[in-house]
């Protein structure tokens, strides 16, 4: 009886990690765990933020299991309602949002839930679900019932305002399109147009948003001001030196001199204590990561998953690319964490179900239905 | 329908290419951006570093006590007394301009202070202290600690002020300490000086300033973002100023303004045997304690533009021809020359005429003073006999003997800006005035008179080597040194001197001209000489600037400073074993003889006399 049971469990637990690609998987844990040491070095309470953020990487590594081990054929199927429940969220935001500068959170009792993150993933399946139904490269029509499917979130989430997960949700609707094929000539004209737009956008921006851009700009032009958390980001970094001051020897951090040093600055406390040493490792990590998963991508079997796998996983470099300038003063500040290493629940818990479904499109390459 | 027309191995085939063009340009990008970390984390790497420690460590200097300033007897002249100040840290302060009108209303801010804080405040690191106002008195102590919390980033601290406990008495001596200026801060060089809220401005206070300010100590204090101290990293000692024990004899220094009683001008005492300054007189005097914590501009103006010039150092700035108080001197070339003997006599007929010119020199007395030797030429003050010497002697080989007596130079006291006195010569004529040198010239420069530039202190030095046997030594007026109350005095090595160059029997016909001078009836001080107790070798002098002729409806006290009378005494006591030199210039003062003279006499006797009554050596 007993050791039937533990075949059966066995069983179980070896087909569902069958599921899984262990390499990505390790990957993924080893950025984790980095996350954890960031946070237990960087925070007022660290047993607190260790238990919180590992408690939500749990959540966020079953949820990624459950994905893995959910054929692409029912996702699809799945993804126009999951889209529209996702989208629905937003303006409940508005409602009953909760957050220090702008409404992000719903407050679910035992969990914040941020729907801009839910949409980070449910734009891209969308996108994925529309082009997988049509003929490819994208016609005219295909990109205009594209563009308004990453549009009306896109403003939802804008509106709240997060810029930083507006511009990760258009980033997965745009490379879902670009994997898709869409021609070259199509992507100069976009381009331009955007950048046309440009200088008409900056009038519709908050004005804090202007303040990030004139700041980035010339940093030294308000020191004590919108400029102080990018100096202090950047002495955080350079003064970390090759080997990095060690760990839990932020200064910069410990001392306050950092903002948000556990969310969207984590990063810089964490180049600050490993150095640029510790900067190459986690970024070979990072690298890791997504060309595996655009590898994964390229060997699913139906446009769906592909396109839903690679731009998820084009998403994530975009993440990085953007944190990791932003606390070094290379690009605006945007709020877009630094994936799995700032603190944030919902984040984490998104990027990992994204991984699920990476995970699920590659393992599920040989059950192809279409 | 759509789905019919769909390739798959097409839609793969594209899918691969842009996933694989995408992998590359994500590698790519990744490079980019660890280069980016490279350049901040290596090639910037310490720029960063030193930015992160000057983020978290603050330096809190600590200020040592100033040194105290006794006098040859311990007595003390300067120390330092508790007081309170109103310091605002900028950084810490949302509106300056509004926080100083607030606080106009608790504490009297004069637009002196106003202006000396914004002047402060242009120059300073947002982090560090600025002093809003020195000195506070009670009242205004107690209403800010009242309202205290209205200004956070104000406060008020204790520190210590400078006293002068004889503040006119010695106001050319110790001179004073003033409230550190943007420009003093920048002199020192290190920004950590900017807790000092004093620095010497003159006298003594400037001329040792470093060694009485003592070094600075400071913590470096670990400090968060808001300014919260976290814990000291390390701790530098301060160390407190060296305490100076002057050569000045306070009670001489008292009976020598007091012997001048109204009368403008300068006085010097000095030990000829060593050099130091026993009494430095410039009068009129100033009380040197409103400098301290900001004079106000009305004291200021009332002081700078007092025809007397009560700032004006007499002793070490100032300067006058010699007149007949040069002429010891110059008897001594004379006989250094070999172009006289003691013995040696000529005729004084009242006037001299060059050969061959036809403008008459004079002498005092207008019928002359018959025939006259060395001895009685100093005693009774002929010109004749030196305007005769002069030109025997020639201007060059004259201005080589009175540079040597120690004349056109500076005499090296230990103060800052001693001037050098002018030693008329056809060189110095030709560099000033780019003229010729005439005869007439070499003949007044015999009397003292002419281009002659002397300041007291130059005169109480030559005053000196005649009477220590012919030693030129550097005039000091700190004696002593200790580096603490608790280390013993060191006493001052005494400066290297210079041998005038002339024999002890020279100089004993020179000691006996100016002995006959104060004692024999015939002697210009013989009024003041007659009835001392000590013998007094001595040299009266008077210098009209202005020329008897034609101007004698003039009001001397109207005319500029520079050209007013001035009565000159110089000569030591006891003649045989001379304890001080005293040199007196009395400004618009009549003649040497009646008013210089007996201010001279009454320093002698309380030097010489009054010491047994003081009582010696209570050291603090």
């Amino acid at each position: 009886m007993i050791s039937n049971a533990i075949i059966r469990t066995n069983r179980f637990v070896s087909r569902i990690f069958s599921r899984v690609d262990a390499p990505l998987l390790l990957a993924l844990v080893a950025v984790m765990l980095v996350s954890l040491l960031v946070q237990s070095s960087a925070g007022k309470d660290p047993l607190h933020a260790v238990f919180a953020q590992g408690s939500r990487f749990i959540l966020g590594l079953v949820i990624l299991l459950l994905l893995a081990n959910t054929s692409p054929a029912k996702l699809r199927a799945w993804t126009p309602w999951v889209y529209a429940f996702t989208l629905s969220l937003m303006p409940l935001v508005f409602i009953f949002g909760s957050g220090r500068s702008a409404n992000l959170w719903l407050n679910l009792g035992f969990f914040y839930l941020q729907p801009g993150e839910l949409l980070k993933l449910s734009v891209p399946m969308m996108v994925a679900w529309y082009l997988n139904k049509q003929v490819l490269p994208p016609n005219w029509k295909t990109l205009l019932v594209c563009a308004v499917i990453v549009a009306v979130p896109f403003v939802l989430i804008a509106k709240q305002p997060d810029f930083g997960t507006g511009v990760l949700v258009l980033a997965s609707g745009g490379f879902a399109l670009f994997l898709a094929g869409l021609q070259w000539r199509r992507i100069v004209i976009f381009v331009a147009l955007v950048a046309a737009a440009i200088p008409i956008g900056y009038q519709y921006l908050m004005p804090y948003q202007k303040d990030r851009i004139n700041v980035f700009l010339n940093p030294e032009s308000s020191p004590q001001g919108a400029g102080w958390n990018i100096i202090q980001s950047k002495i955080a970094i350079g003064s970390g030196g090759f080997w990095g001051k060690g760990w839990g020897l932020s200064t910069q951090a410990k001392l306050d001199f950092l903002p948000e040093h556990t969310t969207d600055f984590a990063f810089s406390v964490f180049s600050e204590e490993w150095g640029w040493f510790g900067v190459f490792v986690i970024f070979c990590i990072y690298l890791f990561i997504i060309v595996r998963s655009m590898w994964m991508a390229i060997n699913a079997k139906d446009s769906y998953s592909r396109l839903l796998a690679g731009s998820l996983a084009l998403t994530f470099f975009i993440y990085i690319l953007v944190n990791g300038g932003m606390v070094a003063g290379f690009l605006p500040v945007v709020g877009v964490p630094m994936p799995l290493i700032s603190y944030g629940g919902t984040s984490a818990v998104s990027l990992l179900a994204g991984f699920g479904l990476i995970m699920s499109a590659y393992a599920h390459r040989k059950y192809l239905s279409d | 329908m759509a789905a019919f027309l769909k390739n798959q191995y097409l839609e793969a085939e594209l899918f691969r290419q842009r996933s694989i063009l995408s992998i590359a340009i994500a590698v790519l990008m990744m490079c980019l951006l660890a280069s980016g970390y490279f350049v901040l984390q290596v090639i910037k790497f310490e720029d960063f570093q030193k930015q992160a420690d000057s983020n978290r460590v603050k330096f809190k200097p600590t200020m040592p006590a100033r040194g105290l300033i006794y006098d040859r007897n311990g007595v003390l002249l300067a120390d330092n007394v508790p007081a309170y100040r109103l310091e605002l840290i900028p950084e810490q302060v949302e509106n300056i301009d509004l926080t100083i009108k607030q606080l106009t209303a608790l504490v009297s801010l004069l637009p002196d202070d106003i202006k000396r804080f914004n002047r402060a405040r242009g120059n300073s690191r947002s982090f560090l202290p600025i002093t809003v106002k020195l000195r506070l008195n009670e009242q205004e102590v107690a209403r800010f600690s009242i309202n205290r919390h209205r200004f956070p980033g104000v406060e008020v601290v204790p520190y210590l002020t400078r006293r002068y406990l004889y503040g006119d008495l010695l106001a050319h001596v110790i001179g004073y300490v003033a409230r550190l200026d943007v420009d003093d801060l920048k002199a020192m060089g290190d920004e950590r000086y900017s807790v000092l809220s004093h620095t010497g401005k003159t006298g003594i206070e400037r001329a040792y300033e470093e060694q009485l300010r003592g070094t600075i100590g400071y913590e470096e204090i670990e400090t968060n973002a808001r300014g919260r101290s976290l814990g000291v990293i390390k701790r530098h000692i301060s160390q407190a100023g060296t305490d100076l024990r002057l050569s000045i004899d306070l009670e001489l220094q008292k009976a020598t303004v007091a012997a001048f009683e109204d009368k403008t001008g300068a006085a010097v005492a000095v030990d000829p045997n060593t050099g130091e300054v026993l009494a430095m007189v410039s009068l009129p005097s100033f009380d040197t304690n409103l400098f301290i914590n900001g004079i106000s501009t009305l004291d200021y103006q009332t002081l700078s533009t007092d025809l007397s010039q009560p700032l004006f150092n007499r002793n070490v700035r100032g300067g006058t021809p010699p007149g007949s108080t040069i002429k010891p001197f110059v008897a001594l070339a004379g006989l250094e020359s070999g172009l006289r003997k003691p013995e040696d006599s000529i005729y004084s007929s009242g006037e001299f005429f060059i050969p061959g010119q036809r403008r008459g020199y004079r002498d005092a007395h207008k019928g002359g003073h018959g025939v006259v030797n060395l001895y009685s030429s100093i005693a009774e003050s002929v010109n004749t006999y030196y305007y005769k010497l002069a030109l025997d002697m020639g201007i060059n080989k004259f201005d080589a003997y009175m540079r040597r007596y120690g004349f056109g130079q500076p005499t090296g006291i230990d103060l800052i800006g001693e001037v050098s006195g002018i030693v008329p010569s056809p060189e110095w004529k030709r560099k000033r005035f780019n003229q010729p040198w005439y005869t007439g010239e070499t003949v007044i420069a015999g009397i003292g008179q002419g281009y002659w530039v002397v300041t007291p202190l130059q005169l109480a030095q030559g005053t000196a080597s005649l009477a220590n046997g012919g030693q030129l030594i550097p005039l000091r007026l700190v004696q002593q040194k200790r580096i603490g109350l608790n280390q013993p005095w060191q006493r001052q090595a005494k400066p290297a001197s210079k041998s005038i160059g002339a024999s002890a029997q020279q100089l004993l016909a020179i000691n006996r001209g100016m002995q006959m001078t104060m004692h024999s009836p015939r002697g210009t001080g013989y009024a003041i000489g007659a009835n001392a107790p000590y013998l007094i070798a001595g040299k009266t002098g008077t210098v009209q600037k202005v020329s008897r002729k034609g101007n004698i409806s003039l009001d001397p006290k109207n005319l500029p400073l520079n050209l007013r009378h001035q009565a000159l005494f110089m000569g030591y006591a006891p003649a045989g074993a001379p304890k001080i030199a005293v040199i007196v210039e009395v400004e618009h003062g009549g003649y040497g003889a009646s008013s210089a003279a007996p201010i001279a006499r009454k320093m002698m006797d309380a030097y010489l006399l009054g010491k047994s009554k003081r009582t010696v050596e209570n050291s603090p």
